[in-house]
């Protein structure tokens, strides 16, 4: 126990600061997000993450967001277990045709007002796997899209930068 | 070792069993065909010798198909074939004898319409309900835009297995999980809180990736090989390359090869991090997953830096490698390596002590040696199951023919054993990479592509952080690829996922699915 304790002190708190180097506009970015979401949305949004096809990669940075550098919940982003708490789809993948109804009734279960956003070049485009017998392609082939957020995959900062593009179009 | 090649001494059981071999040569590989009618009487005859089944895949030529079938002992690798015509596609199956086989018939028969005679369990398993029953898309004359309909229905009809009982109750998971995580199906059947018997469904991430490879160039299938599960980029790439560049005859400059390892090690480095604290955040262990999702993203921050990629994605390329790296590079990664040492000797002890840790990982999802065997399960959940078994060093490749390094093994078969492999693993890892960089000499790091005739085809097998990857390369004219079959080894592995969780309770299936963490992508293909 005491090994544990001294560890998380000797951590620190490692989560990127305003005014960290010049590179990072991590932390600018963060700020704005939070002045935007407590504006529409009573200070915090719900993401519900949905996988329609996706090779996992995408699934990998978005995890990122919750490390201890972004922990993107300070901001008031969080992620909810179910479509029904969620005010935003964050969809991943070409659609591939054998999730097409579940996504679908991902989307129906989501309340209103939502927004829908496309995470990848998979899901912008097709990607690599653009359309076929057994993927449906882009995200947008399949329910309304609001914003896409490109790359492969695309990298944490890119999905903060995203997000901030759907708050304040 | 005098008994190294298997292969000669198994010729003679199958001779005196009235089966004929006909041996083929390939590049690096042993090729031997047989009459259909004793593909599972050869398997018969394998199993008594522990021979491993590895991989099973077919493909459309012309009027026939080519069913394949993959083994392995000792290190040495046959591939098996047969000739089915196709009109009348049916030979016997090879899952009654070995349980592995199970999942990749069921694929080829989804895909192909080749009838397993005597499978044990002949239901669709890749069909859903995104082409009819009676079409099958890995057939030539199947369009590779199929005939869809506009909204593919939900496939409500899979007939699961039932149970009944006082108390007994069924609950279904998914495809859409709780979590930041890939779909699929499970289905279980609980009395309390106790579960007696799991059924997984998937294929619902089935995008066509063994349709839309054909006809890609070398390039454009190594990019889509590198999407085949994006957690194992590296591993996938690197095996489709190697299978490329055997058919095409094209050896790599000893420095691509090391380069191949540093970021093959690279991968297995930072995805082992990312396990070990979801295992421990699956347990309520926050501490953990705090530490280490902050050492993946360091080590993840790093590869952005020397590779211009966070998850190492199209490094590789056939032929080599198309990033260089520098001796600063090699310094920075030398002293990441360093840090993340001290950091891991302050953390280990403190999970190591922790009694709440122990009292959740230990004993649970256990897994014996002897259904890991038959299943044929790999990397780190057969190295806790008593599967000694790592291509690295039983069937090395280079840059790993230059190198030693010690296969970590534990023993207690549960979730603590998949645990601390994969630490063990983590460590060789960062040994291995410390290797590679002495051993980085000057030169190439693109050897010169070579068209390969029409028809030549390769095993590309590497182990990737999941364990051994096996890839099929056939070429067709003109640089084309013919035919690509991925085995990811998480389709080995899934099978495990239902016995390892039987007699645990319900709210441990989370930590048992994360110690296997199978690909579903790998899987669904």
């Amino acid at each position: 126990m005491l090994q544990l304790l001294k560890k998380i002190l000797k951590t620190g708190v490692v989560t990127e600061k305003y005014k960290a180097p010049k590179d990072n506009e991590l932390e600018q970015l963060g700020i704005q997000i939070k002045r935007h979401i407590d504006k529409k949305f009573s200070g915090s949004i719900a993401i519900r993450q949905v996988d329609a096809g996706s090779c996992n990669g995408c699934e990998l940075e978005i995890h990122a967001l919750n490390n201890p550098y972004y922990d993107i919940e300070r901001f008031g982003i969080h992620f909810v277990a179910s479509p029904r708490h969620a005010d935003v789809l964050l969809v991943t993948g070409p659609v591939s045709r054998h999730m097409q109804t579940a996504l679908l009734r991902t989307y129906e279960a989501t309340p209103n007002p939502k927004w829908v956003v496309a995470v990848g070049d998979c899901a912008a485009c097709g990607g690599e796997f653009g359309v076929s017998y057994a993927s449906c392609g882009a995200v947008s082939n399949v329910i309304p899209v609001d914003m896409v957020i490109a790359g492969c995959p695309p990298t944490p900062l890119a999905l903060m930068k995203g997000l901030l593009g759907l708050i304040n179009p | 070792m005098s008994s190294s090649n298997w292969t000669t001494d198994f010729i003679n059981p199958l001779k005196n069993n009235g089966i004929s071999v006909e041996k083929i040569s390939l590049p690096s590989t042993i090729l031997w065909q047989i009459d259909s009618k004793h593909w599972q009487q050869f398997a018969e005859l394998s199993i008594q010798q522990n021979v491993r089944w590895v991989a099973g895949w077919a493909e459309h030529v012309e009027d026939r198909f080519f069913i394949n079938a993959c083994f392995e002992k000792q290190g040495v690798y046959v591939l098996l074939r047969s000739i089915v015509n196709a009109a009348k596609p049916e030979l016997p199956s090879q899952a009654t004898v070995y349980p592995a086989a199970n999942r990749s018939e069921r694929h080829t028969q989804d895909m192909f319409g080749i009838n397993f005679v005597g499978h044990p369990d002949n239901r669709r398993w890749t069909r859903h309900k995104a082409w009819p029953k009676h079409s099958y898309p890995l057939r030539k004359n199947f369009p590779v835009q199929g005939e869809p309909e506009p909204i593919t229905p939900a496939d409500m009809n899979y007939p699961f297995v039932k149970a009944y009982g006082a108390g007994v109750y069924e609950i279904p998971v998914g495809p859409v999980h709780a979590g930041i995580i890939e779909p699929g199906h499970f289905r279980f059947q609980a009395v309390g809180e106790l579960i007696l018997n799991l059924e997984e469904r998937l294929g619902y991430v089935h995008k066509g990736i063994e349709k839309i490879a054909e006809g890609r160039t070398p390039e454009s299938l190594a990019r889509l090989a590198g999407r085949v599960t994006g957690d194992t980029t590296v591993g996938h790439c690197w095996a489709a390359c190697r299978a490329m560049e055997q058919a095409a005859g094209v050896e790599i400059p000893p420095r691509a090869a090391l380069i191949r390892g540093i970021l093959a090690e690279g991968e297995r480095i930072a995805n082992h991090l990312g396990d070990m604290g979801a295992i421990c955040n699956d347990v309520a262990f926050v501490f953990a997953q705090m530490q280490f999702t902050r050492l993946r993203e360091l080590w993840l921050r790093t590869n952005a830096t020397v590779f211009g990629h966070r998850l190492l994605m199209d490094r590789i390329v056939p032929c080599g490698v198309m990033c260089d790296i520098s001796d600063s590079s090699c310094a920075l990664i030398k002293q990441d390596i360093i840090q993340l040492r001290k950091e891991l000797s302050e953390i280990m002890p403190a999970i190591d002590l922790n009694s709440s840790l122990e009292d959740r990982l230990y004993t649970a999802g256990y897994l014996s040696p002897e259904i890991a065997a038959a299943f044929g399960t790999l990397g780190y959940v057969g190295l806790s199951s008593g599967q000694d078994f790592d291509v690295r060093r039983d069937a090395p490749y280079p840059p790993y023919d230059q190198v030693t390094f010690k296969v970590a093994l534990e023993d207690q078969c549960d979730i603590a054993s998949r645990f601390w492999v994969r630490y063990k693993q983590l460590n060789a890892a960062l040994k291995l990479i410390e290797q590679f960089i002495a051993q980085l000499a000057a030169g190439d790091i693109l050897a010169e592509w070579q068209t390969p005739p029409a028809g030549s085809e390769a095993l590309g097998i590497v182990e990737g952080w999941r364990g051994e990857i096996i890839t099929y390369i056939r070429f067709d004219a003109d640089n084309k690829i013919a035919r690509f079959y991925p085995r990811d080894p998480s389709i080995l592995n899934w099978p495990a996922l239902e016995k390892l969780t039987l007699n645990n309770i319900v709210p441990d299936f989370p930590v048992c699915n994360k110690s296997l963490n199978g690909s579903y992508s790998g899987n669904d293909l």
